[in-house]
């Protein structure tokens, strides 16, 4: 039977680490959406939204109160719009007003965030995806629930530099579109390498065209609950330190598959996966940052720090990957800058530059994530730095992203508040120098060799 | 049916088991395990309790004893047995 000291740790770690089960995220298919009439298609996605999720936030306070445990946001996922939108869309005003329709049932509902604004252009584009892509800054400005995710490459298809091209474009415009607030708008945006079907996390998340009709995929989070474990082994070898690592990201996950098997049960839609991430909040006790700095660097950016942040990312995906049979495939730490005060620290101190955070992305979850870089950066520049983190991915067979945020009318040493769980960010500096002929180019960068390893 | 952890948390003051058996002997909550520790100061009590002949839903019994708490100047916590199982054991 469970003892005293048990109850009294998970207890504490909900209590005084952070430890929360930080979204549900319901996917839902919308393919049965598709009509040539674009009223008939709005009026079918509120509807088979509105039907699969009526429920959604109720049961996660239910099960949040059974357990004792937080369950942070729920939120929706739906099949990429560009698919679902392409037939009855011939405008951006055409796609927009779907991305409407999702804000609005979002509401209805009661969840925070619904994804799946969304084109998979990773091999090329087709009219609608174009289509969706230039829509993205009047969708962002005129929502305030819906974000947006464009898959620009792949291992096995390459690059697709037309699309990178255009994205920086994009970001841009989205950041002159919400320049009211802060360019938050870009906050809501994100593109990818490799995107996986069954992200639960935002901005990222769709429902993949793989996936079943609905499905109930959950991320777990603890930071902090790994920062005071690891207070325990300080001067401690490595092997000791990955067990730590390890032992807690077990604990941790079961809990997120405890809640997803429930959610499952209650809603009566089948589980997909659990990701276990380390995903941070401007929360003190909350920071991926603070782990880092508990393994031996005084600040994250320090040498050292790819390599601590690779062993943190392997053994919390070792653990989870004990604790659930179905774990999701970003499972790791996520290393957002303005969402992590100890990421906002180091920068601040001068100890973590863009390139730095670049290196990390080799080894870490996702990408480049919540970074406020100077409004007047040049579209191409923009670009070279997705291009970059695209290769990344691509070469690595890794999922890489990039979410960055140019602050119109803000430059080097202002600091930008996105308020919330997205926290606030000192906007860093980018390289001055030009990428523009590179980008300029056209076409695709061809997928890498899978043989030949050696 | 799967079982119930009550755990008490707070000050030590007279009567706190008495007054949280009084409530569960009154929904006809069966009581199988108690076991209690002080740390760094606060008293820590938890009980295994099994509702399968309880008067009362889970809800109920939860907000119940979080009032009974708060008038006693303690939190009282009610947590389905599970999260601890499947953390604590493989």
């Amino acid at each position: 039977m469970i003892n005293i000291f048990e109850v009294l740790e998970t207890n504490n770690m909900v209590e005084k680490e952070n430890l929360d089960v930080r979204t549900i995220t319901m996917g839902i298919n919308l393919l049965s959406c598709v009509d040539k009439d674009l009223e008939t298609c709005r009026k079918k996605i509120y509807n088979t939204i509105y039907e699969a999720t009526k429920d959604l936030v109720a049961t996660g306070e239910y099960i949040s109160r059974e357990f004792g445990i937080p369950i942070v946001n729920k939120r929706i996922s739906v099949t990429p719009i560009s698919l679902v939108g392409g037939a009855c869309c011939k405008t951006v005003e055409d796609f927009a007003s779907i991305a409407k329709t999702l804000d609005e049932v979002a509401k209805k509902v009661g969840v925070n965030f619904i994804g799946g604004y969304s084109a998979l252009v990773s091999k090329g584009m087709t009219k609608a995806d174009e289509l969706l892509i230039r829509s993205i800054p009047l969708a962002l400005s005129t929502t305030e629930r819906v974000c947006s995710s464009v898959n620009l490459g792949s291992t096995k298809t390459g690059i697709n530099m037309d699309a990178v091209k255009l994205m920086g474009e994009i970001i841009l415009e989205t950041a002159q579109y919400t320049k009211e607030n802060d360019s938050l708008g870009c906050a809501k945006l994100v593109v990818f390498c490799n995107a996986p079907d069954d992200n639960p996390f935002m901005a990222g998340a769709f429902h993949g065209v793989t996936e079943a009709d609905k499905i109930i995929n959950v991320g777990v989070s603890g930071p902090g609950v790994v920062k005071t474990a690891l207070e325990k082994v300080r001067g401690e070898n490595f092997e000791v330190l990955c067990e730590t690592i390890k032992k807690t990201a077990f604990k941790v996950t079961r809990v997120g598959q405890l809640v997803a098997q429930e959610a499952s049960k209650m809603l009566g839609v089948p589980f997909g996966i659990v990701d276990l991430s380390l995903a941070p909040t401007p929360a003190i006790g909350d920071s991926v940052a603070d782990i880092l700095c508990e393994i031996g660097l005084e600040y994250a950016g320090a040498p050292g720090t790819t390599a601590a942040l690779a062993l943190l990312n392997d053994q919390v995906k070792k653990g989870g990957v004990m604790a659930s049979s179905y774990v999701g495939g970003l499972s790791g730490a996520f290393i957002p800058v303005s969402e992590d005060q100890g990421m906002i620290d180091a920068v601040e101190a001068g100890a973590l530059t863009l390139e730095k955070l670049e290196a990390m992305t080799c080894v870490c979850s996702v990408g480049l994530d919540m970074i406020a870089i100077p409004g007047d950066t040049k579209a191409t520049t923009i670009s070279g730095i997705i291009a970059d983190e695209m290769a990344i991915g691509m070469v690595n067979q890794k999922t890489t992203a990039v979410r960055i945020i140019p602050v119109i009318g803000k430059t080097v040493g202002d600091t930008v508040e996105f308020g919330g769980l997205l926290g606030h960010a000192p906007v860093m500096p980018v390289n001055p120098y030009s990428c523009e002929a590179f980008v300029n180019r056209g076409g695709r960068i061809p997928a890498p060799i899978h043989s030949f390893k050696n | 049916m799967k079982k119930t952890i009550i755990t008490v948390v707070g000050k030590d003051t007279v009567g706190i088991i008495a007054k949280v058996c009084t409530y569960l002997a009154d929904k006809k909550i069966n009581i199988e395990d108690i076991s209690q520790t002080i740390v760094q100061g606060y008293f820590n009590m938890m009980m295994v309790v099994d509702t399968a002949n309880s008067t009362n839903s889970f809800m109920d019994m939860a907000d119940d004893l979080e009032e009974l708490g708060k008038s006693i100047g303690v939190v009282i916590k009610c947590q389905k047995e599970e999260i601890f199982d499947q953390m604590h054991r493989i």
